[in-house]
């Protein structure tokens, strides 16, 4: 659908003439305590185009959309809107220069309805000057009428789905009726429908002659819609192509700045005992009847869709929530694990979904970190860490582990997201767990630390270590997986062994 | 924000800042020095250079700083403590109440007096721990925010200390109880507090949990930390501080007094955060609160010193809070 629609608009639209751009950012440079962000980087975006801003992640393409946005100010370099020099000093003084950013993270109010939440500081008044609801619910459904949305603008939006939620902040940015529109990966929250809804929003606005910056991970979309493709590298620009001259092997050739020979490093192990044993496990209203065996060495997948309940058996398993029913064994032996200190005591070990949620400490150090989850290991005398052993521990595994950090004592939320997760897992590596499970191990991570984890994955599973993956993406499950289990609606569906896993067998079991 | 950076390299060696308590301490040099002029100015003598008043200043600070050394720790956990002002008038209280002198007329527990003194110095602790100790399991059982079980405490406790007696002070301690109070004591337990403190959240796994429980608190429990055990261990220390401090006041005093402690919880909060303790959590050390301290009792001695009036000592602390924060805001912004 979307090859078609960009056809039709870049033979329909007027190609820019040279210098006049829509947007220039030229020699921008950023830096953080610890971290150049961004070392002299430019940005040239085109009326009427897409332009797809990619790199791995801490690469710099978030903080040059802040810059741009007015959310952070550049150390040095300079922005031209329209071929006019400016300062942003502030996200509404962007916005009054005709740049709208939709953010990565959502922003809205959800206590107040859909429309209130568009029109937010801008909203109509009456002669009396108290908001004009009427104008103000008249004016939503005139945009939503355009952008072909179909949802009820008094409708709070503590009610919605995620995916409405993003679609109520792309209808937000348009309402702006700006002439650059900087979308932060606008589709990792929302379903198949809903991106197809998107780019036809995007392809209308193209030819209204606008401009769109557009971060994303996924390959697929970059050449779906992009017309121009700019690729930066650790905080340095690298080159800007348009996207016809570029395919998927030559654009992550660039991006991670050497050829990835293998993304999928998978071994074939000797599987060894069994050493989990989950037997009927239910949780009321959730999931149920959940059995499987794993053995060290093996990694088992589930696939599945979002909600299917692979994540809350994970959970369950690991004593954060009390199961309904079912056993759990591991190496043989009953086991009751009422919380995760039990968990980490039988030797399970669980990488969650949502990094920053539940996982990090960003306000910490790398150190404090790793070490949290094994410190009843490292106790000498009145409770005391013997932080020596500890640190030295963990300093091996940072390097084993390549953690890209200036020492173990930089705080945390300076590392960029691969780094974050390869920390994370060193914290569970100290545990020395029997049974790891990974949750999403590779959400929001960009292409070359994806490929170190799977390494990393897979020699943990030669160690004899038993690993389960859960993951939505078909790609890393299909390569990495001995054996997938495969769970719909809170039922395993179907088991596949790994010469049997397609794309095509997995989605025939997740989905009705 | 805009600061001009021609070499990445010096970025990178600017990340490696000084500890933040060592810019606070330069703040409370900076305001030692401004009062050693003025005072050379105004009153033709020098500020800092008067034992005694050096010994009133850090005497006053130190119950407060006691006080504040258990709420550090409760806003490390992204809680608050507002009921340490009012535990430590009912310790207070108690403890005196158990501690008069043989023959004197008593309004509670007629017949008992003469104790030996460890009786009322536990019996004043026990009193502060158990406070603590309904503050944490409210929090932890319940989920109520902090700010609402501790301002329920504030006012439970307060009104407790007024019912002991009904509101009749309770005076000639024993010579014995008193002697905690007297001399240099009040500064040697504040200071050994703060360093057995200190030493517990830096090197031990107490420490430790309490810092991950503020950084994250799902991210706490994945780990394996029992969050609501540990959040009541921290709020009974902080309950046992506050009756720790109502023991040293009522013994420095030589008398209890329900009015004791009067929004000294907030003095205390205020050093933490003049100290650098971040109320989002995870941040701060005791060092910074026991400086934060120091610089509230020093304004105090300075604006005495120099015969500014009380009304304006308050407004000046007052903005000096405000800055403190400002100054915390800033800092971590600058941090991203």
């Amino acid at each position: 659908m979307s090859a078609v629609l960009k056809d039709q608009t870049s033979s329909t639209m007027p190609r820019a003439a040279a210098g006049t751009y829509l947007l220039e950012a030229e020699g921008i440079m950023k830096g953080f305590p610890g971290v150049i962000a961004l070392a002299g980087v430019q940005l040239k975006l085109r009326p009427g185009t897409v332009h797809a801003l990619m790199g791995e992640n801490g690469a710099g393409k978030s903080t040059l959309m802040k810059i741009i946005a007015g959310i952070y100010q550049p150390d040095e370099g300079q922005i031209r809107v329209k071929g006019e020099r400016v300062v942003l000093h502030s996200p509404l003084d962007a916005l009054q220069k005709g740049i709208a950013m939709i953010h990565q993270e959502l922003n809205l109010v959800p206590f107040t309805t859909i429309a209130e939440n568009i029109w937010i500081g801008r909203e109509p008044l009456n002669k009396l000057g108290f908001v004009d609801h009427a104008e103000l619910f008249r004016r939503t459904r005139e945009l939503f009428d355009r952008l072909h949305i179909d949802l009820d603008p008094e409708e709070q939006v503590q009610h919605l789905s995620i995916a409405n939620r993003q679609m109520v902040e792309i209808a937000k940015a348009v309402s702006y009726d700006s002439d650059v529109l900087i979308m932060d990966e606008p589709t990792s929250a929302i379903t198949e429908k809903e991106v197809e809804h998107l780019f036809a929003i995007i392809a209308d606005l193209k030819a209204q002659g606008k401009g769109i910056v557009y971060i994303t991970h996924k390959m697929v979309e970059v050449f779906n819609i992009a017309d121009d493709i700019s690729v930066f590298r650790d905080g340095h620009y690298i080159t800007t192509k348009p996207a016809s001259e570029l395919d998927r092997d030559k654009l992550i050739t660039l991006m991670v700045g050497r050829e990835l020979t293998q993304m999928f490093p998978k071994t074939t192990v000797p599987l060894r005992d069994v050493v989990l044993d989950v037997r009927s496990l239910s949780r009321q209203g959730v999931f149920s009847g959940v059995s499987f065996q794993l053995r060290g060495g093996e990694i088992l997948g589930f696939a599945g869709l979002m909600g299917a309940g692979r994540t809350e058996v994970a959970e369950t398993i690991y004593g954060m929530y009390p199961a309904s029913g079912g056993e759990i064994y591991v190496n043989g032996k009953r086991v009751e694990i009422k919380s995760p200190r039990q968990a980490i005591d039988a030797g399970l070990a669980l990488l969650t979904e949502d990094r920053k949620a539940s996982g990090l400490f960003l306000v910490l150090p790398v150190l404090e970190n790793m070490e949290i989850a094994s410190l009843p290991g490292f106790l000498g005398r009145l409770g005391f860490v013997r932080q020596r052993t500890v640190s030295e521990e963990c300093e091996k595994l940072r390097q084993s582990l390549r953690v890209k950090t200036p020492s173990l004592y930089q705080i945390i939320e300076n590392l960029s997201g691969g780094n974050q997760q390869k920390a994370l897992i060193g914290r569970w590596l100290l545990t020395k767990p029997k049974v790891l499970i990974l949750d999403e191990p590779t959400r929001g991570i960009d292409v070359g630390a994806k490929a170190e984890i799977y390494k990393l994955i897979s020699e943990l599973a030669a160690d004899g270590v038993a690993i389960i993956m859960i993951s939505s993406e078909m790609a890393e499950i299909i390569g990495m997986c001995d054996r997938v289990l495969v769970m719909h609606d809170g039922h395993v569906t179907g088991e596949l062994k790994r010469d049997e896993l397609t794309q095509e067998a997995i989605l025939h079991l997740a989905s009705d | 924000m805009s600061t001009v950076v021609t070499n990445p390299k010096a970025l990178v060696a600017k990340a490696r800042r000084l500890p933040p308590e060592l810019s606070i301490l330069f703040v409370l040099l900076g305001i030692a020095v401004i009062f050693e002029v003025l005072g050379w100015i105004f009153n033709g003598q020098s500020f800092l250079f008067n034992s005694q008043r050096l010994v009133i200043m850090i005497l006053q600070v130190s119950v407060i700083g006691l006080l504040a050394i258990g709420v550090t720790q409760v806003i490390i956990t992204t809680g608050i403590d507002l009921s340490s002002g009012s535990v430590l008038a009912l310790s207070a209280m108690v403890a005196a109440s158990l501690a008069q002198s043989a023959d004197v007329a008593r309004p509670v527990f007629e017949g008992l007096g003469g104790l030996p003194v460890f009786i009322p110095v536990v019996a004043g602790l026990l009193v502060g721990t158990v406070c603590g100790l309904i503050n944490g399991s409210l929090i932890a059982a319940t989920g109520i925010p902090p700010f609402i079980a501790t301002l329920g405490m504030m006012v439970t406790a307060r009104g407790l200390a007024q019912y002991y007696t009904h509101g009749k002070p309770i005076s000639q301690l024993s010579d014995s109880y008193t002697a905690i109070g007297a001399g240099a004591m009040p500064v040697m337990i504040f200071l050994m507090m703060a360093v057995v403190f200190h030493i517990a959240l830096r090197y031990t796994k107490y420490g430790k949990y309490t810092y991950a429980i503020g950084g994250n608190m799902t991210a706490a429990r994945v780990s394996g930390i029992d969050v609501k055990r540990h959040l009541i261990t921290v709020y009974t220390i902080a309950g046992a501080l506050s009756g720790l401090a109502g023991v040293v006041a009522s013994a420095r005093a030589a008398s209890g007094q329900s009015g004791m402690g009067l929004s000294y919880e907030l003095d205390a909060i205020a050093a933490a955060v003049i100290g650098g303790v971040s109320l989002a959590g995870g941040v701060g050390r005791i060092t910074g609160t026991v400086i934060g301290a120091l610089i509230l009792g020093m304004m105090t001695s300075g604006f005495t010193f120099l015969g500014i009036d009380a009304y304006i000592q308050q407004i000046v602390k007052g903005v000096i809070i405000v800055v403190a924060v400002i100054a915390d805001t800033y800092r971590s912004k600058r941090k991203i």
